[in-house]
């Protein structure tokens, strides 16, 4: 092992003999270039509506939900889609949920939620998953379009701007610890323990 | 022969009349029909739909019009989940919730099952809240409306005999 090792670690070593150091520095960055912008292309493919329902799974279940709530149409024809929310737009966290997103492949290859029998019987667990990691992150998808200082409290309902002015203005509460159910339908709350 | 004859005109005396009466339903549906709740126009046409009233947004608590009236609901409801696994209003209005969301409570008689026994919850009877609780819009009356409460009732009688 040790010598297999060392004799790669040779030929590393080793100056090339047939290539020309303008072809290796040019030919190294153009294929930098390639491999970087191919992996970003197809990673945001998988970042696209016609991905995510590309499963039916999603396409007959969330889907369907997402369709008639605010964020999918509103009078001002902002559409916030499926990866806007359950992705994060900054590249290290998006390629950490990336990896995550493996074990719903696994699910997807083994039919976890593949009817609506079992899909019922896992969404209080689906959507506590996504409420603890909209929590862990202080509702990072929500603030990308909603952000706090931009938002003008007298326009708000009385009861909405005391909650903002108080709980979310101090960092007690962050969006999804009320803002529940606003672009899926809530599970049976009945499982849940204490508060949710 | 004649059997012939009296078939074939049997045949065509089917037909005429099959004629005559699907003329006939042609003509009741373009009748023109007396103003209901959908005005003008007959059952053949489309009219266009009126728009949808605007929900309303700062409104305040309102006035009964008789002691048995549900309350109208003062805010938008809009996306509100009322099912078999969730009931939205109930985030504000149940029990436990109700005093630290400034939301008045859900009245003691929806507790109570058909035996006027209190129960632990909202009972089933009246889980659904948008059977009896409404919005209000801005909607113009479909048909007019002399409501007045018994108060008003009485004062009138009153300022009438005097």
């Amino acid at each position: 092992m040790k010598s297999w090792l060392k004799r790669y670690w040779n030929l590393l070593r080793k100056p090339s003999v047939h290539f020309s150091l303008g072809f290796l520095t040019l030919g190294g960055f153009i294929a930098g270039i390639i491999f970087w912008g191919g992996f970003n292309t197809a990673m945001e493919v998988t970042n696209t509506e016609q991905f995510c329902i590309g499963c039916h799974e999603m396409e007959s279940n969330v889907y369907q939900e997402l369709q008639g709530t605010i964020h999918w149409s509103n009078r001002s024809g902002v559409r916030a889609t499926c990866s806007d929310c359950h992705v994060p737009h900054g590249w290290t966290h998006k390629v950490a949920r990336k990896m995550e997103a493996s074990k719903e492949v696994w699910g997807w290859i083994f039919g976890t939620i593949n009817t609506e029998e079992k899909f019922e019987a896992k969404r209080l667990e689906l959507a506590q998953r996504e409420w603890h990691r909209l929590k862990a992150n202080d509702s990072l998808e929500c603030r990308n379009c909603h952000e706090f200082d931009s938002m003008d409290l007298t326009v708000q309902d009385e009861r909405a701007a005391r909650a903002h002015s108080t709980s979310l203005a101090d960092g007690d509460k962050t969006c999804i610890d009320c803002h529940k159910g606003i672009a899926h339908e809530m599970p049976d709350m009945s499982g849940a323990a204490g508060s949710y | 022969m004649n059997t012939l004859i009296v078939r074939i005109a049997a045949i065509a005396l089917a037909g005429a009349l099959s004629v005559t009466s699907a003329s006939a339903q042609d003509q009741s549906l373009a009748a023109p029909a007396p103003d209901g709740l959908r005005k003008g126009g007959t059952l053949h046409e489309d009219l266009p739909a009126p728009p949808i009233a605007g929900d309303p947004r700062d409104v305040n608590r309102e006035v009964r019009n008789y002691p048995e009236q549900p309350p109208v609901i003062p805010h938008v409801i809009r996306d509100y989940q009322v099912d078999r696994r969730f009931n939205k209003c109930l985030d504000c209005h149940s029990r436990e919730a109700a005093p630290g969301a400034g939301a008045p409570m859900v009245s003691v008689t929806h507790f109570m099952d058909r035996n006027n026994q209190v129960r632990a919850d909202v009972t089933p009877g009246r889980y659904f809240c948008t059977q009896c609780h409404v919005p209000q819009t801005d909607a113009d009356e479909l048909v007019e409306n002399n409501f007045l409460p018994v108060n008003e009732v009485i004062r009138r009688m009153r300022e009438d005999s005097q």
